[in-house]
């Protein structure tokens, strides 16, 4: 298939019908807008179904009742929106039901700004709502790899049954990038959903619930969430290692921050710095063994954000505090610019990489 | 031998939780009735609410969900988009409904979702200890109104079925009571439309079931009833607030 000029939030919105994903249920909000917008054209188109809720409340709440009657579907938003969805997203997850749920990210806290940002990380990887429960979260850091990514995004919701957010920020969502589709899937061609409440014809009726009284039902059922998330970081981790063999610093970073790395290490190679890049894509699970294995050598870390410091206390744990691990970050729309992070790496290189 | 009365196949033989005298396992029993005789036991999945009826997916014997606080409405709605033959349908108390899920009712009525809701006024917060409800009356006590409703301080009763007859996307919405037999045999008329106009694809449906709460409201089960009609029915008149031509005839 021909690579067609697309930008990112249209790109997502197409990948998610090509994954089978033929319901969506949003509240508009800046900037992952032209995703719904797509959607609303493209759907019918197909068969699907758009429908703008009143509030981020019951879109997500409409999730939650077409992913228990079996469909495979998606909500979008932006950090404030992603924050009033946290009750439902809570609920899915008790509840094990499979969707996709994509944040755009902007500057916070509070109304923020619509520029991008990435101060959304702990909510994202760390659960968010009120429990225990963790979602599966995917960072893409190009517009194919967002594509790529949605396909997976579906198939590991309906995996686990559970949720999975694409997280992705403004740049992502407003930049355009040659991209090209997997075919189409079907999705009356999906494996069926025996535990989806659809009509209790000819068996026991469904129960699509998080709701256990009995605290040992309760704390069972946690547990079993629990081994679910074990399941997780044992198979799906995933993770980019750029020059990182031989990289006296590595750097780390996710989504557009990402980026914005690359292009540092290439800078500092070509000033001679052994300068490389480790870029999770599953942010949960965290790519806690190739983290180790990309930072063997390394003699400093740097983590970029655009936030004010957030994936840094992964990195930092999961490196298990035996390599002085920097921070450098942008907030409230800020992007981080190459010669900053060039100019970080060579500060870093110069003091030795002794100092966290 | 011939049976005269059985439990409604739509109905689990599980025993319910509810207080003595509440008029929930009625109001249960009249869905259940329903579902079994249009026949669509099978085709039917229910939303049970947060608050008293919390556990309503204990007692439906169809495909059951149980929503968070408010939101049975836009649970349903999901539903219904992905199975628009299927028959779908909330059971809600006041506090769910009326306080912190009226954008999600209002919304499902102004998109004239195809689904039916069972709205139980009981004017009171029955689960979590007898609070003030948007139905309470005014003068009438609650824990979280220990001196009775003052309209100065906590503002008044809201008229759901009033405000939702409104919507051109609602085509059925009544309200009755179950404080004696006869108003239980018209309350169960009005269920039975109120499922028959989904079947018809006409537009939301919703059927408010004046209710008692005699652990809450601090009376026997015959005086909660009594206050019930002496109290509630003239602020929540009975009748059809809105029905299609031809049901209305």
């Amino acid at each position: 298939m021909a690579k067609v000029l697309m930008k990112g939030n249209e790109a997502l919105g197409e990948a998610a019908i090509r994954a089978g994903c033929r319901f969506f249920f949003g509240y508009p909000i800046t900037p992952q807008s032209e995703l719904p917008h797509y959607l609303a054209k493209r759907l019918p188109e197909i068969g699907g179904v758009f429908l703008q809720a009143e509030s981020e409340v019951a879109a997500i709440n409409m999730v939650y009742g077409a992913a228990g009657a079996g469909a495979r579907v998606m909500t979008s938003s932006s950090s404030p929106g992603v924050s009033l969805k946290m009750e439902g997203i809570s609920y899915i997850a008790g509840a094990e039901l499979p969707c996709v749920i994509v944040n755009m990210q902007r500057g916070g806290p509070g109304l923020g700004s619509i520029q991008p940002g990435q101060s959304d990380y702990f909510q994202a990887v760390k659960g968010g709502g009120h429990g225990d429960y963790r979602l599966l979260v995917l960072a893409p850091a190009s517009i194919q790899e967002m594509v790529d990514l949605m396909g997976l995004a579906f198939a590991l919701a309906d995996k686990y049954r559970n949720p999975v957010m694409i997280l992705g920020d403004g740049t992502l969502g407003q930049m355009m990038e040659p991209v090209e589709f997997p075919e189409m899937i079907d999705p009356d061609k999906l494996p069926s959903k025996p535990w989806a409440a659809r009509g209790a014809k000819g068996r026991e009726p469904n129960i699509i619930n998080s709701l256990y009284l009995n605290p040992l039902e309760l704390e069972e059922h946690n547990l079993k969430l629990q081994a679910k998330y074990a399941q997780m970081a044992e198979e799906e981790t995933r993770s980019e290692s750029y020059y990182t063999d031989d990289a006296e610093i590595v750097l780390v970073g996710y989504g557009s921050s990402a980026r914005v790395c690359k292009a540092a290490v290439d800078q500092a190679r070509q000033q001679g710095i052994k300068a490389g890049l480790f870029r999770p894509i599953t942010l949960f699970p965290f790519p806690k063994a190739e983290i180790q294995a990309a930072c063997r050598q390394a003699k400093s870390v740097l983590t970029v954000e655009m936030s004010m410091g957030q994936l840094v206390e992964d990195v930092r744990y999961n490196l298990e505090f035996k390599v002085p691990v920097h921070f450098y970050g942008r907030a409230g729309g800020m992007v981080p610019t190459t010669r900053a992070v060039v100019s970080k790496i060579t500060e870093l290189v110069q003091e030795g990489g002794r100092s966290a | 031998m011939i049976t005269v009365f059985e439990r409604p196949k739509s109905l689990t033989p599980a025993k319910t939780h509810y207080c003595p005298g509440c008029t929930h396992g009625i109001i249960h029993r009249l869905v259940a009735e329903v579902i079994d005789e249009l026949g669509v036991r099978e085709e039917t999945i229910g939303i049970a609410p947060v608050g008293c009826s919390v556990l309503a997916y204990n007692y439906f014997n169809v495909d059951m969900y149980e929503a968070a606080h408010g939101r049975a409405p836009a649970v349903a709605t999901g539903i219904k988009r992905v199975h628009p033959d299927k028959v779908v349908f909330t059971y809600q108390g006041d506090g769910d409904l009326a306080a912190i899920g009226t954008a999600e009712i209002i919304h499902a009525a102004a998109r004239g979702e195809k689904i039916t809701t069972i709205f139980v006024n009981n004017a009171i917060y029955g689960m979590t200890g007898g609070q003030m409800a948007p139905t309470t009356l005014i003068g009438q006590t609650a824990t979280t109104a220990p001196n009775g409703r003052d309209p100065e301080v906590q503002g008044y009763p809201i008229r759901m079925s009033e405000i939702l007859a409104t919507m051109p996307g609602a085509a059925y919405i009544a309200r009755v009571s179950v404080h004696n037999p006869q108003e239980v045999a018209k309350a169960k008329k009005a269920v039975k439309t109120a499922f028959q106009v989904q079947l018809e694809r006409k537009g939301f449906a919703m059927v408010e079931v004046l209710s008692s709460c005699p652990t809450n409201w601090g009376l026997t089960p015959l005086k909660a009833l009594e206050w019930l009609k002496d109290n509630m029915i003239p602020y929540y008149p009975l009748g059809v607030q809105k029905a299609p031509e031809e049901v209305k005839a």
